[in-house]
């Protein structure tokens, strides 16, 4: 990747439809509130923000959700090419550029095709009806007599008009109305194709797609030194020997906050080297115990906001005649990106370019404006492609890293990617969390009544937050700025409640979330947020209120379970996983069930793992897993099997193998050689059954097989010996310790 | 600092003034400006990185380009090209082998240097010739349908 011109030409207006860009109307004060939009129509209400028709022959797309290898990109396109009636190949896509794209916020929570595709579709719909009364205007018929094939609007007699002949002619720059009625299921030529990714071929054969891929003239390579442990000072470096390192043009000390320039990458790691063997920190313990003693910590010394999430009561219910109570656990785990964030940052006189693969540039491009002290239109965020992220991993923080370093190198820009151990030591945590569930069983061995404790940090401890800065440099500047006070996504969706509430009818239940907004780990988004961690709770317990009721697992979740969307995915992952009910391990094999419907209010995803257990080593294989899943309409069928195929796997990396490792002042956590990760011969093979239901809304499902992977798995390990784990991570020691 | 005249996909590519234990990962990133091999650890624990040296797989952060100099040196860029793809490369878009792609470098040319020695490989020999490679998005029943895939295409 060059500089980034095919961007830059956008800007310039040529013979497009769309001569100036907007990206919402200018509402005069004390207007009434518009009429809401579907998806993120609604605050991005131009038409001309989401496309535009070129006198080339060319559509392009213009979306604030970014590709993260999810296949977004791909599926936008199919939702555009069906509902103007245009070839694939005719449309190009802009994501996640501060100039030239719709704030879409992050591209996060399984959302991009719920809100931007539906944006896109019906954006694209209304496009196609202005363009079509504008070829039914020059041909002189009417706008129902004509067809259109790629583009190409004819009437009965042969005359025809395309598109791209029609750019003076029809006006985008207006406010979409979506009032034009978008395609139906039967009418889609794209839409619910497995159409090959996009992105793929130049990724397969070393074209520029990364980040890491930019290159500009002149440019130079940034590398930072992280203080040894959270809240280390530093006190004294060697500034003048790094200074006489071969290569290099710049050592930037602001507060804690330390890194240098060089002309090769090589010079900048091994200054960087020299950097981190000469620097002298103060260091503190501040770190919160470990294994057992850190959930007791959260469950009973740590700072609680506790609220109620929700809770029903039923006085016709039969009174409960045992009930159960267990506690799971989660630890820290880490994104764990195969290549570490990396951004590319330039200044010119006083403007700030950053090529970055934040999750969202918009609003990082708020915070980068709050530490630089600048108008953020001072700068410009685009996005570029990294390594899988999985959430909230460094993307954001390197890029004010790149920014910070780039201030020193008089307008060169700067290349800065992490080390592996930066990105293992400083990049934001998925949350421990601790849930603690009961439930009573009637004499019937049906669940009368449910609660669900839940003891978690924030989730989302993203840029874009007010009162603060949320980019780790920040805090370590001889003038920091402060951390805003973390707050968790709101129900419906949640943070760490989310996925708490039980969907089953149980007539008494109530859920309560212990937030510990005083985090003993920096954590954030990493996928599902709370979502992993409830479901492996809510649905491990299921199976042991199953047991205790003497009923077959399936069953027990049937009989609890009204929602027929929720009941066919069940129905279909046994039926195609061959389930046998209330068949029982063999004390090395077994079987174990899983459902949920992420956040409540996305996808369906029922699962069925096989395991097996080596009873002497303790170590868990996952040796099949079959999933059903329900994502309302279908856009990209293979791209919903390969997020549900990836998800799987990687939950059971995260339930069977990781946790970040810590003393009490440092993580201990460095290499791939501390935090081993499922590899090939430990994959699971998976199969995965779709539900298409077109007639339906688009439900997210990046995310949605997570949580049931790590609850199928749990219930497989008790089915096999009989012996029920709930703390997480499933680790051959944990296993044995179990067996014993 | 030192002068060296690498032979790279078959071509001779000349660098100049770089330290001889300088790690060909960043000569062929920076200087001939190839992006097939990626920087994952620097430790030659993920694999993001490999080449082949005279067919080898080997992990190009922990390789110096003084050693590397002496061999022959395959990227990816190397393997095929959009318009004339290698049957790994081929196989690898047609399974759809990847979500972010990033690892997807090692995968193919630690796969090539399977085939190359063992044109048929079971699914096992497959699995424990990738061992070494991370991918965290969980691509891995994908990456090795598309070898198999690549390998009887290329028998």
């Amino acid at each position: 990747m060059k500089t980034d011109i095919s961007r830059r030409d956008f800007l310039k207006t040529g013979s497009a439809l769309v001569i100036a860009f907007s990206l919402a109307p200018e509402l005069a004060s004390g207007q009434a509130k518009p009429a809401p939009l579907p998806g993120s129509l609604n605050n991005n209400r131009m038409l001309n923000a989401w496309l535009r028709i070129d006198a080339d022959g060319t559509v392009t797309i213009f979306s604030g959700k970014i590709e993260l290898g999810q296949g977004i990109g791909t599926a936008l396109t199919q939702i555009a090419a069906d509902e103007l009636d245009v070839d694939l190949k005719r449309i190009r896509i802009v994501h996640g550029d501060t100039a030239l794209t719709p704030n879409e916020g992050q591209t996060a929570g399984s959302q991009s095709v719920e809100n931007s595709g539906t944006a896109v579709r019906f954006a694209c719909a209304e496009a196609r009806d202005i363009l079509v009364n504008a070829a039914a205007a020059k041909l002189g018929v009417a706008a129902a007599a004509l067809t259109v094939n790629d583009g190409a609007c004819s009437a009965p007699g042969g005359k025809s008009v395309a598109y791209w002949d029609l750019v003076a002619d029809a006006d985008f720059k207006r406010e979409a109305s979506a009032k034009i009625k978008p395609k139906s299921a039967s009418e889609h030529k794209w839409v619910g194709k497995s159409v090959l990714r996009r992105d793929i071929p130049k990724k397969m054969t070393g074209g520029a797609a990364y980040v890491q891929d930019v290159r500009l003239p002149g440019m130079v390579f940034g590398r930072i030194v992280r203080p040894p442990s959270p809240g280390a000072q530093l006190v004294s470096f060697d500034e003048a020997g790094v200074k006489r390192i071969p290569g290099v043009i710049a050592v930037v000390r602001d507060g804690s906050f330390l890194g240098v320039a060089a002309e090769r990458e090589e010079q900048a790691i091994k200054a960087r080297a020299a950097l981190k063997q000469s620097a002298k920190w103060k260091e503190t313990e501040s770190l919160p115990p470990s294994g057992a003693a850190l959930f007791e910590h959260l469950m009973t010394k740590a700072k609680s906001v506790d609220s109620v999430v929700n809770e029903k009561t039923s006085a016709a219910a039969a009174a409960s005649a045992r009930t159960l109570n267990a506690t799971y656990t989660r630890p820290f785990q880490v994104h764990g990106s195969i290549g570490p964030s990396c951004a590319v940052a330039q200044w010119r006189e006083g403007k700030l370019t950053v090529w970055t693969h934040s999750q969202g540039v918009f609003p990082l491009r708020g915070d980068l404006a709050k530490v630089f002290a600048t108008d953020p239109a001072n700068i410009h965020c685009i996005h570029a492609e990294s390594a899988g992220c999985y959430g909230h991993n460094g993307a954001d923080d390197v890029a004010l890293d790149a920014a910070l370093i780039a201030r020193a190198t008089g307008g060169r820009p700067v290349k800065l990617q992490w080390m592996r151990d930066d990105e293992f030591q400083w990049e934001p945590y998925g949350s421990a969390m601790a849930m603690k569930l009961s439930g009573g069983l009637d004499a019937q061995g049906n669940v009368v009544s449910w609660t669900h404790d839940v003891w978690t940090h924030p989730h989302n401890n993203r840029p874009g937050a007010s009162g603060g800065v949320n980019l780790l440099a920040s805090w370590h500047l001889e003038n920091p700025s402060k951390a805003p006070f973390p707050v968790d996504p709101p129900l419906p969706t949640g943070g760490g409640e989310r996925n708490s509430i039980p969907l089953y009818d149980f007539p008494n239940q109530k859920v309560v979330k212990h937030f510990l907004p005083e985090m003993t780990m920096r954590t954030s988004a990493l996928r599902t947020l709370g979502g992993y961690s409830n479901v492996f709770a809510l649905e491990s317990f299921i199976d042991e209120l199953a047991l205790a009721a003497g009923a077959d697992p399936v069953e027990f979740r049937l009989r609890h379970l009204k929602d027929p969307r929720a009941r066919a995915v069940i129905e279909a992952a046994a039926q195609r996983a061959g389930w046998q009910p209330n068949a029982k391990g063999d004390g090395a094999r077994g079987r174990g069930f899983a459902f949920s419907k992420y956040k409540n209010l996305a996808c369906y995803v029922a699962m069925v793992a096989d395991v097996t257990v080596d009873r002497a080593s303790g170590k868990v294989r996952v040796t099949r897993a079959v999933a059903a899943v329900d994502a309302g309409q279908i856009v990209n069928p293979d791209g919903v099997i390969n997020q549900i195929e990836g998800g799987i796997i990687q939950s059971t990396s995260w339930t069977l193998m990781e946790s970040v490792g810590y003393d009490r002042t440092r993580v201990t956590t460095q290499s791939w050689a501390d935090y081993p990760i499922i590899r090939f011969e430990d994959a699971p093979q998976v199969e995965v059954v779709l539900l298409n239901r077109p007639q339906e809304r688009f439900l997210g499902v990046g995310e949605g097989s997570q949580g049931p992977a790590a609850a199928a798995i749990a219930n497989a390990v008790a089915n096999a010996t009989g012996k029920r784990l709930r703390a997480l991570p499933f680790t051959p020691e944990r296993v044995k310790q179990a067996l014993a | 600092m030192a002068d060296y005249t690498l032979r790279v996909n078959g071509a001779a590519r000349n660098v100049r003034g770089v330290e001889p234990e300088t790690p060909l990962l960043y000569i062929l990133r920076n200087d001939l400006e190839l992006n097939g091999p990626k920087f994952g650890c620097g430790l030659a624990q993920c694999g993001a990185c490999t080449v082949l040296l005279d067919g080898k797989s080997v992990r190009s952060c922990s390789v110096p380009v003084s050693v590397a100099a002496k061999a022959d040196i395959t990227t990816l860029e190397g393997l095929g090209t959009i318009e004339k793809l290698h049957p790994l490369q081929r196989a690898f878009i047609e399974e759809q082998a990847c979500q972010c792609g990033y690892c997807s470098n090692g995968m193919i040319m630690a796969a090539k240097a399977l085939i190359d020695g063992n044109p048929r490989p079971s699914e096992l020999e497959i699995k424990q010739a990738l061992n070494g490679h991370l991918c965290r998005c969980a691509s891995h029943n994908r990456i090795v349908r598309a070898v198999q895939r690549a390998a009887k295409e290329m028998a």
